[in-house]
């Protein structure tokens, strides 16, 4: 019986990864060769998906991009025992561009099978529970802040202070609440995650359940993410049978269980007081903070918002030691960060690197440049909400402090590729434009200063030219937004338009 | 396609039921009656709201809150277009208009035959694979005017 891995990853498949599988499967019954057919999550190098892989003796062997309609070639070429082909692209860990890398918090991304607890467990899985129950809660917590770690979902909070302070509250029930509405244009990392590999999310929630005391976790997942709904039902329903959530967890009198709510394509609900509305079943209107949700969050109990990527990383500090992730990374920006590189960029996916590499750096030696073959003219760093920056800047580190010094934001650690045909007046416009059409409206420079933003754009745009000191006028509003705004959603679309003008002001005359 | 009282009071009191004893359960109610019946259909707010001892108002501005919920029923096939930053920096809003034009119809609405409904959505997390869209609740990547012209065929979309 022969192992195949064909990605069961929504990128992967929204590129044919499902009818590469059927066709494996119709084929090799008919030749009455018998094969196993794994659907991991993706290795990430997005532009050989649908890459496919074989277990062999000496070892996996990758082939991509592969379409249905190669499969029949593929195996009279010995696929099954990693024979010659034109696709053959090898052991893909040896491949540059996941050999450069220092997956720690993906490292099992594309490796093991989501939907098996055995396969996890085998590659590491639920050695930082097993430490984490052997540890008094206020240790786990004090290895979290040593290990620097910051929430990645955009804040770049310190994530140990979160603990602690969730910790110190004394209420009948304490929640954790993951912020899986990964909806900033440009990130795919938490999808990655959920989809390939879910028990790290799992295992990160229930260390941080134990720690802090909250026995309720939710996963308030997007609606727009339906793989990574089943893989994380599926992953869920496991580790529940096999003791690893619910009363008594591992036989240790512990108690910790996560349920999965869906939005409903709102980006506003990515904003943590929003998601908490949204959990409540309210609209997600933005909460005045404080208080803060690690004091009164999801049904006015303490609770501990974290992203995906920050909750999937908690293990492995856990299992290993704040030292161990505390030495990667630069200044502040401790650990590595999931890059994800896409947009116009020739080689796309996903990045995890310790902190320190540059713009340029992950544009070029990683993405190759442009996927249109033309100069690559901007980026666009962590989200609709996150700054353009242009090529002469690209030396800049992708690290909280040096971006913030660039008037620019990590974010989500999202960075989209565009070449020199983009008209930066018209992504100033979008940027407003967007911020109109998500905003909750409960605080007025968002609900209004967007909608007006986007007719000084259109004054500015068809005139070619800010005759009637439109500009100063839209500076004036990005500062009113900017210092106004409840929440980041207006308060950081400046950011963009912003940058916009001061890098490519010719595009605005 | 008028939806029938019956089977509207069905999806509700089911909804309803399985929420029963969780805390916040409007969003989760609505999501199953969406998938029931297609849409959440204004004849159900009343119902809902009875059931939760929540006013009418609240329901309708959770319902009306969020751009995932519909009043009446999309058309037999669905398009979702992609219309973030990374889809148009490989030329997604060149792929917008062309599916305007395509499919005659604007964003947010259905074709007069029923037979498509076009609508917006910002990222769905495929952004290394521009433009995205999601059909008929498939995810595509690389999407560009031949795959869409495919589906209008394919449906009988009148070219």
């Amino acid at each position: 019986m022969v192992t195949l891995f064909v990605p069961g990853d929504a990128g992967a498949a929204s590129l044919g990864a499902n009818a590469v599988a059927d066709e494996l499967a119709r084929e090799c019954r008919r030749r009455e060769w018998p094969i196993r057919v794994v659907r991991n999550g993706s290795r990430g190098l997005y532009w050989l998906e649908p890459l496919i892989e074989v277990a062999t003796a000496g070892g996996r062997v990758a082939y991509g991009p592969v379409r249905a309609s190669d499969v029949s070639a593929l195996l009279d070429a010995g696929l099954l025992d990693g024979g010659p082909h034109a696709l053959r692209l090898g052991d893909i860990e040896r491949h540059e561009w996941l050999r450069s890398q220092q997956r720690i918090t993906a490292a099992r991304i594309g490796v093991v099978d989501p939907a098996d607890i055995d396969d996890y467990i085998a590659h590491g899985g639920y050695a930082g529970l097993n430490a984490a129950l052997a540890m008094p809660p206020n240790e786990v917590v004090r290895t979290v802040i040593a290990s620097g770690l910051r929430g990645r979902g955009g804040a770049a909070f310190p994530s140990g202070i979160k603990w602690q302070t969730v910790l110190e509250q004394s209420a009948p029930q304490k929640y954790i609440a993951c912020n899986a509405d990964e909806g900033d244009s440009g990130t795919f990392a938490d999808r990655m995650l959920m989809e390939g590999d879910p028990f790290t999310l799992i295992e990160g929630m229930t260390i941080a359940g134990l720690a802090v005391g909250a026995t309720k976790g939710y996963i308030y997942l997007r609606v727009e993410y339906p793989h990574a709904a089943r893989a994380l039902a599926r992953a869920l329903h496991v580790a529940r049978e096999r003791g690893y959530l619910g009363r008594n967890l591992r036989n240790s009198g512990r108690e910790f269980d996560i349920a999965v709510r869906l939005g409903a394509g709102a980006y506003i609900c990515g904003e943590e007081t929003s998601m908490l509305e949204s959990l409540q079943g309210r609209r997600g209107e933005v909460r005045v903070r404080p208080p803060l949700p690690a004091i009164k969050g999801l049904f006015g109990e303490p609770t501990l918002v974290h992203n995906v990527v920050t909750l999937a990383t908690v293990p492995l500090i856990i299992s290993r030691g704040a030292k161990s992730y505390q030495e990667l990374g630069v200044g502040k920006s401790r650990g590595t960060v999931l890059l994800q590189l896409a947009g116009n960029v020739k080689h796309g996916g996903l990045v995890e690197r310790a902190f320190g590499l540059t713009v340029r750096e992950l544009v070029y030696d990683y993405g190759g440049g442009s996927a249109s073959g033309r100069p690559v003219r901007a980026v666009q760093i962590g989200g609709p909400l996150g700054a353009y920056l242009p090529e002469p800047e690209f030396d800049t580190l992708l690290e909280y402090e040096a971006l913030t010094a660039k008037s620019a934001l990590l974010g989500h650690a999202g960075v989209v590729v565009f070449d020199d045909t983009v008209d930066m007046a018209r992504m100033a416009r979008f940027a407003l434009e967007f911020c109109a059409i998500e905003s909750c409206g409960k605080c007025t420079p968002c609900r209004v200063g967007s909608t007006r933003g986007v007719e000084l754009m259109d004054r500015i745009i068809a005139r070619k030219g800010a005759v009637n000191g439109e500009l100063s006028l839209l500076d004036e509003l990005c500062d009113t937004m900017l210092n106004g705004s409840l929440c980041g959603l207006g308060g950081l679309t400046p950011f963009p338009v912003r940058s916009a003008l001061k890098h490519f002001p010719e595009d605005f005359r | 396609m008028n939806l029938e009282r019956a089977a509207i009071e069905r999806s509700v009191s089911s909804a309803v039921a399985r929420m029963r004893g969780e805390p916040g359960p409007l969003l989760e109610i609505l999501h199953a009656v969406q998938n029931d019946l297609g849409c959440v259909p204004p004849e159900s707010v009343a119902l809902i709201a009875d059931a939760l001892n929540l006013s009418r108002a609240e329901v309708h501005g959770v319902v009306s809150f969020y751009h995932h919920f519909r009043e009446r029923r999309a058309g037999e096939h669905t398009i979702q277009l992609c219309r973030a930053e990374a889809c148009q920096s490989m030329r997604g809003e060149a792929l917008a208009d062309f599916a305007k034009r395509r499919l005659q119809i604007g964003f947010g609405e259905t074709r007069k035959d029923g037979k498509v409904t076009l609508d917006a959505v910002y990222c769905l997390g495929n952004c290394a694979c521009a433009p995205s869209a999601m059909i008929d609740g498939q995810l595509r990547g690389r999407v560009d005017e031949q795959a869409l012209a495919e589906c209008a065929d394919a449906w009988g979309v009148p070219a």
